[in-house]
């Protein structure tokens, strides 16, 4: 029925169509960066920077005052109790602010939590620099533990006009679980 | 167009001696076989069985929704069949189903002997029955079987999902892997075996739109089974893909999925575009009005099919650029696909009219996929969607364009071909008490859905306010009329494998037109092994 010509003809046509599902496949997983770097890019998911910002001859804009909740949560599985200090802060654009953030660890054993923001609206997310932040890094508390959290930022004077009022929102994560994997290793 | 050929003698061919098969008995011809016939008549009868257990879950979701309050199932176990009940629906019936035609059909219109890789073509066959066997064994294991939706958005699937959840990845793995083998073969054979002088824009239309959905497949099942291999690793390996502690976005998830599942929704009907463009023009006795119209149309669709994801997830937040982007991206398929209804309309104008079976189906397809497409474009309206996201509004779009879309689109093919794959005509009786059953009882089964949608009823969810109790009613009872319409259709089918009925000539309807018509029916074992030449 198929002579050997058109046999490596087929098979030929069977190798590129493979090569497309593999690069497709690896498509699939580079969308994980691509999305990232796109968020990170048009600052379109609320996610702000995961690395400290430097606050160097940055320009104090008087004539705006920027309104800045702040919003705790601790997600499922996490008991700590978790607020923030200031709940909400008027600040001018370029202005170095701190704000404290409480946790107590109620529970009997030590536990591992990592914080993670998230600014709503989204658009505002890449003008809000932190100098300082619990959440670039895991706390460990012992049971009955607390601690005071400082957490500095400013917002970038660049930040659009029709933006005066914006809410940070931490949520609380358990990763005990994960920090012991990595702590074994 | 056409399709005549030179020579149409391939009985004579048996006698050569050289191409004699010998057709082990029993079980052993359908598991060895590498035949395209046997292994389309395998991929028809999985896809029907499936069909009816998918069905007898949405029977179940139906009866829990009969009466509001909890009468019949617990939260969990309805869960688990909305979820099981969609994914055996697309993934176990209408995807196969298609595969199953084209594996009859390509071929024979394209006046080849058989698929390009016939021992693929096998293998792509006999995984997928251990892929839901997988995903239907999970639902009698502890925990239950998945319960998040066909989705699977995470961190549902993840988080908050059972073990059960590893069963589920890799029957779909598998069920990808089958897909894209279909898919390779079905490409293979449209490039390399058409028979002499069947060039680009004389490939009858259902061989066009299946290429094209091939082409669909091989790019984005393999994207689906990269987001299934991420719920796997975040569920089970500690990755965290979709995981915000661990620096994931859950958005990210329905990003990757419905980069997949938009151009899924077309995998699952571009066939059905072929298959109406093949009936409507038989049964007009015309030929089709604006064939490269269609073929360019068909293109266009699955070009744009990559562009439009997000408009599945507007409610989760986007930019208002985005938003607008995906809107208007989405309306803009719409011009495609209306060229396609008005090219069918504009064939039937005019036209000899007779209305056989596939006739009706056709019809009823052009009317109610073309009510599917119009809610879809009040849901592509951004401001609109967030009123009707989530609700039933969506559970009937989807309907209107599965259902009496692509099912129908088989169903129509089933009646237009199955007097050429067994010699006989089927018992018309029957056909048309199933269709005229079938189609009353799918629209009192879904055009209420449209009103509780509307209204506010969420959809994935046992109970519901008492306000929605009289809609809910009727569509139970459209349900089981539906459900118990196509038991019409199995006891057809069996009547038609017993070979019952009257037979056939070659050309069975009297408008047919195409390679597939010239050979004799039932179609010989081995048809074309000496290429017909397409003048």
């Amino acid at each position: 029925m198929n002579s050997p010509s058109s046999q490596s003809k087929n098979n030929k046509m069977v190798v590129k169509l493979l090569a497309i599902v593999v690069g497709m496949f690896g498509f699939g997983f580079a969308l994980v960066p691509l999305y990232d770097v796109l968020c990170d890019a048009l600052g379109i998911n609320g996610k702000t920077s995961d690395v400290a910002a430097v606050y160097e001859s940055v320009e104090i804009d008087e004539s705006r005052l920027i309104t800045v909740d702040f919003i705790t949560r601790s997600n499922t599985g996490m008991p700590w109790e978790f607020r923030a200090e200031t709940r909400q802060v008027k600040v001018h654009p370029g202005q170095l602010n701190q704000v404290d953030f409480y946790v107590r660890n109620p529970a009997k054993t030590a536990i591992v939590g990592q914080a993670v923001p998230s600014v709503s609206p989204g658009p505002a997310a890449i003008y809000m620099n932190k100098t300082e932040c619990f959440c670039f890094e895991q706390q460990t508390l012992q049971a009955g533990e607390e601690l005071l959290m400082p957490m500095q930022f400013y917002v970038d004077p660049q930040l659009p006009e029709d933006i005066t009022y914006f809410t940070v929102q931490y949520t609380l994560y358990n990763v005990t679980a994960s920090a012991d994997v990595v702590a074994m290793n | 167009m056409t399709t005549a050929t030179e020579n149409t003698h391939t009985d004579d061919h048996h006698d050569d001696g050289h191409h004699e098969h010998h057709i082990p008995p029993g079980i052993k011809r359908w598991l060895y076989t590498t035949n395209h016939k046997d292994i389309g008549t395998l991929y028809l009868w999985f896809a029907f069985i499936m069909f009816l257990i998918g069905g007898a879950m949405a029977m179940v979701i139906r009866a829990e929704l009969f009466q509001p309050g909890l009468q019949i199932v617990d939260p969990n176990f309805f869960n688990q069949m909305t979820t099981v009940h969609g994914l055996i629906m697309v993934f176990g019936a209408v995807m196969p189903a298609f595969t199953g035609l084209a594996n009859w059909l390509v071929p024979m219109m394209i006046g080849a002997p058989d698929m390009a890789l016939p021992r693929m073509n096998n293998w792509s066959f006999w995984i997928l029955p251990f892929a839901f066997l997988i995903l239907l064994s999970s639902l009698f294991m502890e925990g239950g079987g998945p319960a998040f939706g066909w989705t699977f958005y995470a961190p549902l699937s993840t988080t908050y999902s059972n073990d059960g959840t590893a069963l589920f990845v890799f029957a779909v793995h598998i069920m990808g892997a089958s897909s894209i083998m279909g898919a390779i073969n079905v490409i293979v054979t449209i490039f390399n075996m058409r028979a002499p002088g069947m060039t680009w824009m004389k490939m009858p239309l259902f061989v066009w739109t299946w290429l094209i959905t091939a082409f669909l497949l091989i790019a984005v099942m393999p994207v689906l089974a990269g987001a299934v291999t991420m719920v796997l690793t975040d569920k089970f390996f500690g990755t965290s893909f979709f995981d915000a502690a661990g620096g994931g976005d859950p958005v990210m998830f329905q990003h990757i999925f419905w980069f997949f599942g938009h151009p899924e929704v077309y995998i699952m009907i571009l066939p059905a575009f072929g298959i109406i463009s093949q009936i409507i023009p038989t049964f007009a006795r015309k030929p089709l009005f604006g064939y490269a119209s269609m073929v360019y149309a068909t293109a266009s669709i699955a070009l744009l099919s990559f562009i439009v994801w997000a408009h599945h997830m507007f409610t989760t937040g986007m930019p208002v650029a985005a938003e607008l982007f995906f809107m208007f991206a989405t309306m803009l398929i719409s011009v495609p696909t209306g060229v396609k209804v008005f090219n069918w309309v504009a064939t039937m104008w005019r036209g000899s009219m007779t209305f056989e079976v596939p006739m009706l189906f056709a019809i009823a397809f052009i009317v109610l996929f073309t009510i599917g497409g119009l809610s879809g474009l009040m849901l592509a309206i951004v401001p609109v969607d967030f009123q009707y996201h989530d609700t039933y509004f969506v559970v009937a779009h989807f309907h209107y364009v599965l259902v009496t879309g692509a099912i129908f689109s088989i169903m129509a093919a089933v009646y237009y071909w199955l007097p050429k794959w067994t010699g006989k005509m089927f018992h018309i009786g029957l056909a048309k008490w199933h269709f005229w059953c079938s189609l009353v009882s799918v629209n009192v089964l879904f055009f209420p859905m449209h009103f509780v949608g509307l209204a506010g009823m969420p959809r994935r969810i046992p109970d519901y306010a008492l306000q929605f109790a009289d809609f809910n009613k009727w569509i139970s009872i459209g349900g089981f009329a539906f459900g118990l319409s196509q038991l019409i259709f199995l006891a057809l089918l069996i009547k038609a494998c017993k070979k019952q009925g009257e037979p056939v000539s070659a050309q069975v309807w009297e408008g047919a037109e195409g390679l597939e018509w010239e050979i004799p029916s039932p179609a010989p074992y081995h048809s074309f092994e000496t290429p017909p030449v397409v003048k």
